[in-house]
């Protein structure tokens, strides 16, 4: 396999405004098959933004999305993408909350109730398929919502600060949790995020943005070695990468 | 369940006491059994005459139900329209609320020279009186549907009838069942209103029957019937509510603790 087959999305020279507000000067990024990508920026940098752009919703005014070596500009449902909110629907079960990417794809209900099921374990739901999202749960629901993205596409995921509203210690266990899963199901992630201890902790790779309108100030391999585990968070090495985001940052 | 009961025993109370001294005035012949009967009265009157009216209150009941329908199968259709494409909704709009500002009561009698004395008008006025709350209900409920959800359901390639099947509609019930609360409310007096301007039965003639008869008693009698029958209608209508949106009752009501162990 060649680099270039390797190459998931490729985003070039995006630049993206609106009326009143420049959010995105230039950004271009890549996400390669099987790793994890986070883009680090101050809140309101245009993250969420760049985000919509990739998945569709939004048309850049310069430059290029490629997912799979084809333009995809302003074209939506090739990958899923995750908000901070959970955005499940609260009038619908979790089982038909998490259905409804497949029913659109045209399962029939049948076939994506067994469809789903399967993950529920996985993703610590297992009892709950009845439940309405407002019994859940914080930390629940954004798993439930992060079932829902893996199964509208299970290869390129966006998410978009998924922990942001949660408390810190459910934050950190969703995090162990999530890096737990990833390793099981092969999905290539782009990750949205503001807190640089998280993105050290997942990533191969990350982005680091500057204030709005955003460029990339500079890129960071992660080599920290995987599985990883909670304890990295205390590693000589994991600071050392922490203290240069931190000064790059402020 | 409890609090259920506290709630409705003041306002039960305050009937109560409103009723018997209400029989007590009557009782003391203050006035006359044709202006003020007696609640007793009313009561006896309401059973004795109750094979007379059992019919009228049939046809009440049929034009009611015939006009609440098709109200709501138009409001439907055209709610959805309305808000699927906004030169329709910008047309429509003030026509709807133009057409609210003239009185049912001076359109009555227009209908029954046009259609005569039969069903058709009742049914048309129950229809203009169940029209608007509806249909302004469920298009305010369709319009303000969550932004964010809708992005998400683009997101995930979902057309427009995708869209509307699993966010908008849903999201837009609870207005939509809070319109037909004030339809059903009102669909009975719809008809009656009808039935006074010209006809040849139902509630509202039997009760220009009884007045002429100066049979006031009968005249109490139907509207407690018109009453009571409205209140079963709106509670038919709660129950409905209760039944398809069972997240809206459990709300709040349960939490369940997040599992640990994962």
């Amino acid at each position: 396999m060649t680099v270039k087959d390797n190459i998931l999305i490729e985003v070039k020279n995006i630049k993206k405004s609106f009326t009143n507000l420049h959010t995105i000067e230039d950004i271009s990024l890549v996400l390669e098959k099987n790793q994890f990508v986070s883009i680090l920026g101050p809140s309101g940098c245009g993250k969420s933004t760049l985000f919509d752009v990739i998945a569709g919703l939004e048309k850049p005014d310069r430059g290029f999305v490629f997912i799979d070596g084809r333009q995809f500009n302003g074209r939506t449902g090739r990958v899923s993408y995750m908000h901070q909110k959970d955005l499940l629907f609260p009038w619908a079960t979790i089982l038909n909350n998490v259905c409804i990417p497949l029913i659109l794809k045209g399962y029939r209900r049948k076939d994506a109730a067994v469809k789903a099921m399967e993950h529920f374990p996985a993703f610590g739901l297992e009892g709950f398929e009845k439940s309405y999202p407002c019994q859940l749960s914080g930390g629940m629901r954004q798993r439930a919502a992060l079932l829902r993205t893996y199964l509208f596409a299970d290869d390129i995921m966006l998410l978009d600060e998924p922990f942001g509203s949660l408390d810190a210690i459910t934050r950190k266990k969703m995090q162990m949790w999530l890096l737990k899963i990833w390793e099981q199901i092969n999905a290539s992630i782009l990750f949205i995020t503001h807190d640089i201890e998280e993105a050290i902790f997942l990533s191969d790779k990350i982005y680091v943005l500057s204030e709005r309108p955003a460029i990339v100030k500079k890129t960071f391999k992660i080599d920290i070695k995987r599985p990883r585990d909670g304890k990295i968070f205390t590693s000589a090495e994991f600071n050392k990468i922490k203290k240069q985001i931190f000064e790059l940052l402020y | 369940m409890k609090n259920g009961l506290k709630n409705k025993i003041y306002p039960l109370i305050f009937f109560a006491v409103v009723l018997g001294m209400w029989e007590i005035i009557s009782a003391a012949g203050i006035f006359a059994a044709y202006i003020l009967p007696s609640p007793i009265a009313i009561l006896v009157s309401l059973f004795t005459d109750f094979k007379n009216m059992g019919g009228h209150i049939l046809i009440t009941l049929y034009e009611t139900f015939a006009g609440f329908f098709i109200a709501v199968f138009l409001s439907v259709i055209i709610a959805l329209i309305m808000d699927s494409a906004i030169t329709v909704k910008k047309t429509l709009y003030p026509v709807l609320i133009i057409s609210q500002t003239i009185p049912i009561i001076v359109l009555a009698p227009l209908f029954i020279i046009w259609f005569g004395y039969g069903y058709i008008p009742k049914i048309i006025i129950v229809i203009l009186i169940c029209f608007f709350p509806v249909t302004v209900s469920f298009l305010q409920g369709l319009s303000t549907a969550d932004r964010e959800l809708v992005d998400l359901m683009r997101s995930m390639g979902a057309g427009r009838y995708s869209v509307y099947r699993f966010v908008k509609i849903p999201s837009a019930m609870p207005a939509f069942f809070s319109g037909l609360k004030i339809a059903a409310t009102y669909s009975i007096m719809g008809a009656t209103i009808g039935e006074w301007v010209g006809g040849k039965s139902g509630l509202g003639v039997y009760m220009i029957r009884a007045k002429h008869s100066f049979a006031t008693d009968k005249v109490f009698a139907a509207i407690l019937v018109i009453t009571v029958l409205s209140i079963i209608f709106l509670k038919i209508i709660e129950l409905a509510e209760k039944k398809y949106m069972p997240w809206l009752r459990i709300a709040g009501d349960v939490y369940i603790e997040e599992k640990q162990e994962i």
